[in-house]
């Protein structure tokens, strides 16, 4: 009987050992996403403090933890984008692209630079002319980001001089027309004037459509 | 005194090592500036295009191959034989009109494109979804994930030379695909991951069948890792063909089981958790060699660890009508009009790193989607790397053990 008591005792010893251990790891978990939280914050206190040397601001946008947008000047962009590769271990290039504000005369190149020891994100955004849109290319730096400026300058016609292979083909062979991801660009009145309407086809609004078919109860609300 | 531009560029030209290294064979050219010196007129070389209609190619894309002997002295990759303008067309499309679009940008694998879509847009809208849409989309990402796997492990040995197991794998991923279709109503694209949730609940009895499917599964990776893995043929070709070395990872932007093949420890699911990965219980598979024979190994891992995580997400899940709804209300998603923010969401795929950036400008019609795709970097700057030096005859296997998937290259 005391041995069944005994291994009972023991068993119970192992549980709350085990319990701790549990509590001691999470705590440990809990400390280290403190920590990595704290130093996301003290690198966006360092972007901060290089405001006026790169002429930095910070747009508009809900940042989260993990994640932070950052307006760079054109001229100071790529110093900046080393400054966080060699400085800060931003090493990986996520991906480079625009979007394209036709309203405001301006292409937003985005830059999204990742950090593996915080797994923090900074997306550096360069608005540039859209009338002559020419940046310096950052190649040098990551040599996959030429295939990105090459694709920049089909779809939007940025140039990006010195980049490798930068007025080659991409996707698009012997494109003639405008730049085609560019905001002006209209795809359907491209369609209409270079296939023709296959016979026998038919098109339904989708809006339309769907009001028959899928809501009748709240269409009628609308 | 020493100007300052010159050192700086001296600095950055400490990067030109990555460009193609001078192999060690006589018959190769010179390399001037990385690039080779060769002049087609000789005789010496020979310029070979591996697509795009060939079978030795991976999906729509072409290799221009400059060769001495077998040997590759020069590869550069073609792409547009697939541009959709996806991107394109999603900017004169509402929110929801865009679904059917994004499944489609990457055939074997349309969870991730739906999962990231619709996580960008709750993120930007705020909407929060309940707590069993957010198991069962996990659970229709990993059944994606082992879904594409088995259908590289055909391309993979297919390159080799041994289709038979390509044809057990495709026959196990149809198994998986009877899964999909039963839970999502799909078989290739599902759109059963929508802004709010996912379209329907688990149905009866779907547990049972999916276990029996992965015990299927189980059976035939066995069977693989003894033909597959200790084969000759496959051990002989592999290994040592197309070596990532860890200081190229970086400067490729290389992810997913190629930057683990080469011993760095790089998993999206562990670095920045989403859904309940970070309930599960899982580590990442690395190694060490980095050759294709290392990354096929540790995709073969990943695949008997998604097996894993299926049964871990089946026993976890809050099931029958006490784990809640799966779908948050939304408001009428024909009108639904997205605050202004961007955001990037990412997403570990097959391949690597699966992100959608998307830009809103408060109306209905998002500004810019933008899709980052592994293989955009995988297939092209990294593929014309590693090829140099490589046999002709292996650029197959090559090209599929980087697992490149052309779709994800010209959205």
């Amino acid at each position: 009987m005391q041995d069944m008591a005994d291994v009972q005792n023991r068993e119970n010893l192992q549980n709350r050992e085990n319990l701790q251990n549990q509590e001691n790891l999470q705590n440990q978990e809990n400390l280290q996403d403190m920590k990595k939280l704290q130093d996301m914050k003290k690198t966006a206190d360092k972007i901060s403090a290089l405001k006026n040397r790169f002429e930095i601001s910070f747009p508009r946008l809900e940042n989260r933890d993990d994640l932070l947008f950052v307006i760079a000047a054109e001229q100071h962009a790529v110093p900046f984008i080393t400054w966080l590769r060699d400085m800060e271990s931003y090493t990986h290039l996520v991906f480079f692209t625009a979007v394209d504000f036709i309203e405001d005369g301006l292409f937003q190149l985005t830059y999204m630079l990742h950090n593996y020891q915080l797994h923090h994100d900074i997306a550096v955004l360069v608005m540039i002319s859209r009338d002559e849109p020419v940046m310096e290319s950052i190649h040098h730096l990551w040599p996959h980001a030429a295939t990105y400026q090459q694709e920049l300058f089909e779809m939007y016609g940025i140039e990006f001089p010195g980049s490798p292979r930068l007025y080659e083909d991409f996707a698009l062979e012997g494109w003639q027309d405008i730049p085609p991801m560019r905001r002006e660009f209209d795809t359907r009145a491209y369609s209409e004037e270079t296939y023709f309407p296959r016979p026998g086809r038919k098109t339904f609004d989708t809006v339309e459509y769907m009001k028959e078919q899928l809501y009748p109860g709240e269409a009628e609300s609308w | 005194m020493v100007d300052k531009r010159l050192k700086r560029s001296a600095e950055a030209s400490a990067y030109k090592k990555m460009e193609p290294e001078p192999v060690d064979n006589p018959k190769f050219p010179p390399v001037k500036d990385g690039a080779s010196q060769y002049d087609l007129n000789s005789g010496k070389y020979l310029k070979v295009w591996q697509g795009p209609q060939h079978p030795g190619i991976t999906g729509n894309m072409s290799l221009e191959l400059v060769t001495t002997g077998d040997r590759i002295v020069e590869c550069r990759t073609h792409v547009g034989y697939l541009h959709r303008g996806f991107e394109k067309l999603m900017e004169r499309r509402k929110y929801i009109q865009c679904f059917p679009l994004v499944c489609r940008i990457c055939v074997p694998e349309p969870d991730f494109n739906e999962y990231l879509f619709a996580a960008g847009a709750e993120e930007l809208a705020g909407v929060e979804i309940p707590e069993k849409a957010v198991w069962l989309r996990t659970l229709t990402l990993e059944m994606a994930r082992l879904t594409s796997f088995l259908m590289w492990i055909g391309g993979q040995i297919g390159a080799f030379g041994m289709g038979t197991i390509g044809q057990w794998t495709v026959t196990m991923r149809d198994y998986m695909l009877d899964r999909f279709e039963e839970l999502t109503g799909g078989r290739i694209y599902h759109m059963y991951i929508i802004p709010g949730g996912v379209r329907a609940d688990v149905p009866q009895g779907f547990f049972g069948r999916m276990e029996e499917t992965l015990r299927k599964v189980e059976r035939v990776m066995d069977d693989i890792e003894l033909t597959m893995f200790h084969n000759a043929v496959f051990k002989k070709r592999a290994e040592g063909l197309g070596v990532i070395d860890p200081a190229l990872v970086d400067v490729y932007g290389v992810t997913g089981p190629n930057a683990r093949a080469s011993g760095v420890r790089r998993d999206v699911r562990k670095d920045s958790p989403y859904l309940v990965y970070d309930q599960l219980d899982f580590s990442i598979v690395t190694d060490e060699k980095g050759d294709a024979y290392a990354r096929a190994w540790v995709r073969y891992q990943e695949m008997r660890q998604s097996i894993d995580l299926i049964r871990q997400i089946m026993a976890k899940m809050p099931k029958g009508e006490k784990g809640g709804p799966f779908f948050e209300k939304l408001p009428n998603v024909l009108h639904w009009k997205i605050p202004a923010g961007q955001t990037y969401k990412r997403a570990e795929c097959t391949r690597g790193e699966y992100g959608f950036f998307m830009v809103s400008d408060g109306s209905e019609y998002p500004r810019r989607v933008y899709v980052r795709g592994p293989s955009y970097s995988h297939a092209i700057a990294l593929m014309e790397q590693i090829a140099v030096g490589a046999n002709i005859s292996d650029t197959a296997g090559l090209m599929v053990s980087l697992h490149t998937y052309p779709p994800e290259i010209e959205r």
